[in-house]
């Protein structure tokens, strides 16, 4: 297995952990005027989503996590499972409840996912950002109301809660930002 | 599009050339010497965590192809070459250069203020750069604790005498299992920078007797408690780390004693090899009058000034500009 040296470190590297697979979200050079240059870096356990914070020396090396990121399609929940198709090869990866997380809200079938592998199997599932998805529980629509701040919860075809104009009704279908998990708008001709 | 513009505004540039000017106003209303050392050298410092970068001047004229020129990393050995020739109180406000320092607190090229005053002590000087600053930031709060003071309060551990495995301990438990076979110093280091630092209070805050093991260039003395520590002091603002000082080092044994050291360090840690300056150690030879000096960081000042968030906010061109 390849070794990183700290300063090949960059956000979205991959490193070995305590024996987790992490991600570089930070790196930040610490440097005492007369003393030993450290890397301050807050990683990402991939396994259990928690961000914790070490020091390296610079100069230190640490063990390369065989983890890659593949776009798949997703294409059905057996019950147990969550089956996702790489596009070119067709093959399919079995997903556990725990690596879908909270992406599982916002996945519709088809949908073109980042699935990311560790050691060949999934170990995390990240959704499109921006997905569009019907209304299929919300409060009746106050017509005209379309200039007004003012918002209410509506629940979507995939289960997921947001907040949404108060216009708007169950049946349209509206576009939302699955990072922040923000409305966007209605999609209109539907 | 290639972003040719600066990362300073157009108003920070004036505050910069402001400040500049009442840096230089401050020392000479006390009557002490501007001097413009030389930025490029044969040779550079030999500490252990500090790069110099080196250059070959091509068709400079220099005898030799071979020689070497270094970008010096501060003006301090030309400046105690002038003291030992009996300059008196002297300042440099110019460019210094390390090599490897690029980020949010650090470029590899920037402005040093650095000055020393004939017959102090390091307290004197502490209160004088707090003067100094305070001309900058008049409502500013200072603060002066003693290296081992802090390191009661935080880790309950007299940072002097403790055992270096209860050291590298703490080390691991603050920063990663690489540190379980470390230095003293860089234990220490490790400590300082990532527990002590990020919980200073806001304002200057001075610290003053470091370990005898970072000495550098300032003397050792036995402090009230009959540890031995070295005569150097830090001083951060806003928990950044500002300026440097020593109550200087005068005996030249005991400094090429520390510089052969300091290369053997380089040499395991496989770092290039650097000459001694035989200059400095000839004009510590010939006599340095007792004195203090200090060097603090230009930049990070008017980073604090400014409440800017990174160097390239109060720097014409930061490194990823030039």
């Amino acid at each position: 297995m390849a070794n990183y040296s700290t300063n090949e470190f960059r956000p979205g590297l991959k490193v070995m952990l305590d024996g987790d697979p992490c991600s570089i979200l930070e790196n930040d050079l610490v440097k005492p005027g007369k003393g030993q240059a450290f890397n301050r870096v807050k990683l990402r356990n991939l396994k259990t989503a928690r961000v914790v914070e070490k020091t390296f020396k610079s100069g230190e090396s640490v063990e390369a996590a065989d983890v890659m990121d593949a776009d798949m399609q997703y294409l059905y929940n057996d019950g147990d499972f969550w089956c996702f198709m790489e596009p070119d090869t067709f093959e399919q990866h079995q997903a556990t409840e725990n690596a879908v997380g909270d992406a599982l809200q916002w996945l519709s079938e088809l949908d073109i996912c980042v699935v990311t592998l560790y050691n060949g199997a999934p170990l995390s599932v990240t959704p499109p950002n921006h997905v569009e998805l019907e209304i299929v529980e919300t409060d009746p629509g106050l017509r005209g109301d379309t200039a007004q701040g003012g918002n209410k919860p509506a629940k979507l075809s995939t289960g997921a809660v947001v907040k949404v104009p108060l216009f708007l009704d169950e049946g349209e279908v509206v576009r939302v930002d699955t990072r922040t998990g923000e409305y966007q708008g209605r999609v209109s001709n539907k | 599009m290639t972003d040719w513009q600066p990362g300073i505004s157009l108003d920070r540039l004036r505050q910069r050339s402001l400040v500049l000017a009442e840096l230089r106003g401050f020392f000479q209303q006390r009557n002490l010497l501007e001097v413009d050392v030389p930025v490029l050298a044969t040779t550079s410092v030999t500490d252990r965590n500090i790069e110099s970068i080196a250059t070959l001047p091509s068709g400079s004229g220099l005898s030799g192809s071979d020689i070497t020129g270094y970008l010096q990393t501060s003006p301090e050995y030309f400046m105690k070459r002038l003291l030992a020739a009996g300059s008196g109180d002297i300042f440099c406000l110019g460019k210094a250069f390390r090599s490897g320092e690029a980020g949010v607190r650090h470029n590899p090229e920037f402005t040093l203020l650095e000055w020393y005053r004939c017959g102090w002590d390091e307290h004197q000087l502490m209160a004088e750069l707090a003067e100094l600053i305070e001309t900058l930031l008049p409502t500013i709060a200072i603060n002066k604790y003693s290296y081992a003071e802090l390191f009661s309060k935080y880790f309950n551990i007299d940072p002097h005498q403790a055992e270096l495995s209860s050291l590298q301990k703490l080390a691991v438990e603050a920063g990663s299992s690489a540190w379980s076979d470390d230095s003293r110093a860089n234990c220490l280091d490790l400590l300082f920078s990532v527990v002590i630092e990020p919980q200073l209070s806001d304002g200057l805050v001075l610290v003053y007797d470091y370990p005898a093991c970072q000495a550098a260039l300032a003397s050792c003395h036995s402090d009230a408690q009959g540890r031995r520590v070295s005569r150097r002091f830090e001083a951060f603002l806003n928990r950044v780390e500002l300026a440097n000082g020593y109550f200087e080092l005068t005996d030249g044994h005991e400094q090429a004693s520390r510089f052969a050291k300091d290369q053997q360090a380089r040499k395991i840690a496989g770092k290039p090899l650097m000459e001694i300056d035989k200059n400095l150690l000839a004009a510590l030879e010939s006599g340095l009058p007792e004195c203090s000096g200090v060097a603090l960081g230009v930049d990070r000042l008017l980073m604090q000034i400014e409440g800017a968030t990174c160097l390239d906010q109060v720097m014409p061109f930061s490194w990823d500009r030039c």
